[in-house]
This record gives C-alpha cells, sequence and structure tokens, in this order.
C-alpha cells in the first residue's frame, strides 16, 4: 500500500482551472521533501497528462499515489479515446482543436513529454472508451 | 541578475507579481508552444511569449521560471493577473517583438555562460 494516495478530479475544457491540479501536486510534493530535480519532472508529466483530459479527455480524475522511494499517477478520462498509441506517442502529433491550438496547447509533445521524463508510461485506450495513462517516478 | 534589475535596465513595465521581482534570473527562453516551454525552459528563465491568458501562469509555476515577459505589446487578460498574483509570479511587459527583447537580455548577460 502507498504511504498517501490523493485523487483529484479533471473538468474536460475547464482551461481556467487548467494546470491546478498539477501545482497542488507539486507543492505536496515539495512539502514531503523530494528532491527539486524529481518534482520537476512529475509537475511536468502530471501537467501534460492533465491538459489532455482537458482538451481532450471529457471528465477524468488523477489519482496520486506517493510512497518513500516512488510516485505513481494514474490519469482516467471518459473521453474519446486514443485510435494509435504509437502515433499519439510520435513528437508533432496532434489531434487538438483549434481553440487548444491558438492558446500554444495541442504542440503533439504531451505523451512524448511524459515518456522523456517519467521511469514508466501505460497507455490503456480504446476508441469510444476512454483512457488511462499510468505515470510511474523513481525517486 | 535579478528580476527588478532587468525591469529597470530594459525598460519593462510589471503587470502584476510584484513580491517575485527579488527572484534571481538566469537565464531566458522563447515559446508560444507550452509544451515546447514545459519541455525546454530551465529553472530561473525569463519565458519571453505573446501568450497571454491564464494557463501561463501554472507553467511558469510548475517550471519555476523566474518571471513571465508578454512581448509585442502585449496585455495579460485579467484572469491571468489574478492568477499571477495568487502565484507570486511576474508578468512583464515590453513592446520589443521577442528576438528583439532577446537580444537586449543577452546584451546584458542573461544567459550567457
Amino acid at each position: 500500500m502507498p504511504n498517501l494516495t490523493k485523487r483529484y478530479p479533471i473538468k474536460a475544457r475547464d482551461y481556467l482551472k487548467a494546470g491546478e491540479v498539477s501545482i497542488q501536486i507539486q507543492g505536496l510534493l515539495k512539502i514531503i521533501g523530494f528532491a527539486p530535480d524529481f518534482i520537476r519532472r512529475v509537475s511536468l508529466c502530471a501537467y501534460e497528462a492533465e491538459m489532455n483530459v482537458v482538451m481532450h479527455g471529457g471528465d477524468g480524475e488523477l489519482t496520486l499515489e506517493v510512497d518513500t522511494d516512488r510516485v505513481d499517477l494514474d490519469v482516467r478520462d471518459a473521453g474519446p479515446g486514443i485510435e494509435d498509441i504509437g502515433l499519439a506517442l510520435q513528437e508533432g502529433y496532434s489531434t487538438a482543436s483549434e481553440e487548444a491550438r491558438e492558446m500554444g496547447f495541442g504542440a503533439g509533445m504531451g505523451l512524448p513529454n511524459i515518456q522523456k521524463n517519467s521511469d514508466s508510461l501505460d497507455i490503456i485506450s480504446e476508441k469510444g472508451k476512454g483512457t488511462e495513462v499510468k505515470i510511474g517516478f523513481i525517486a | 541578475m535579478k528580476v527588478i534589475e532587468i525591469v529597470k535596465l530594459l525598460r519593462l513595465s510589471a503587470a502584476t507579481g510584484e513580491e517575485g521581482l527579488d527572484r534571481e534570473a538566469e537565464t531566458g527562453y522563447c515559446g508560444d508552444l507550452l509544451s515546447d516551454v514545459m519541455a525546454n525552459s530551465k529553472k530561473g528563465a525569463l519565458w519571453l511569449t505573446i501568450q497571454s491568458h491564464q494557463n501561463i501562469v501554472a507553467v511558469a509555476v510548475l517550471r519555476e521560471l523566474a518571471a513571465v515577459i508578454l512581448v509585442n505589446g502585449r496585455m495579460p487578460d485579467e484572469e491571468t493577473k489574478i492568477k499571477a498574483q495568487g502565484e507570486g509570479v511576474p508578468i512583464l511587459l515590453s513592446p520589443l517583438p521577442a528576438y528583439e527583447l532577446a537580444g537586449k537580455l543577452y546584451e546584458i548577460g542573461i544567459g550567457r555562460a
């Protein structure tokens, strides 16, 4: 059992609140006392995963699990799902809306950024059935 | 160099986040794609961008940037100002385009090894 588990709801298309879950997680990990570079990695991935739900996901939930030597993020959404996960992991590939792109999102860098900054990444998704992104970090 | 010194040297104006002006700015980054800035900006950087919506504040907080500088005379949205004030992130304003402002920052030593 992890030391600490916290759940954060994420609302689709709520650009006003977008990023707040990641900022809360960053603050919590600082209080716990993880190394700054480790916190930067987790915060970056939390943000990209959070933005993916806001942009594409339908409503979702991020679960944070913290242990002494690792942190895990489990992000689930009820969105349209990913048709081709291999393609979604390619830098530059994006299905973001015009609205998202105008705000500087949808550069096709979200999942590749997560992959580069995490120690494990599992994406479970089916078209029409939502997406689950599991991200692991070893402290 | 402290953000406040850069504000004075380059005649920038501060839209909000005055309490953060005491931070050290070590380098800079130009970018309008948020994921690019998330991926490539360094801690303590000044971020030059034309994006003025509230999500720039989350990027600045999560990447521990020294300040955001809106270039080309852009003004922050009201929500951006409120969020930046709450998080203590300085939002600075410049009429110059990013290329020119980056050149001036480099001239005064920001980001030079």
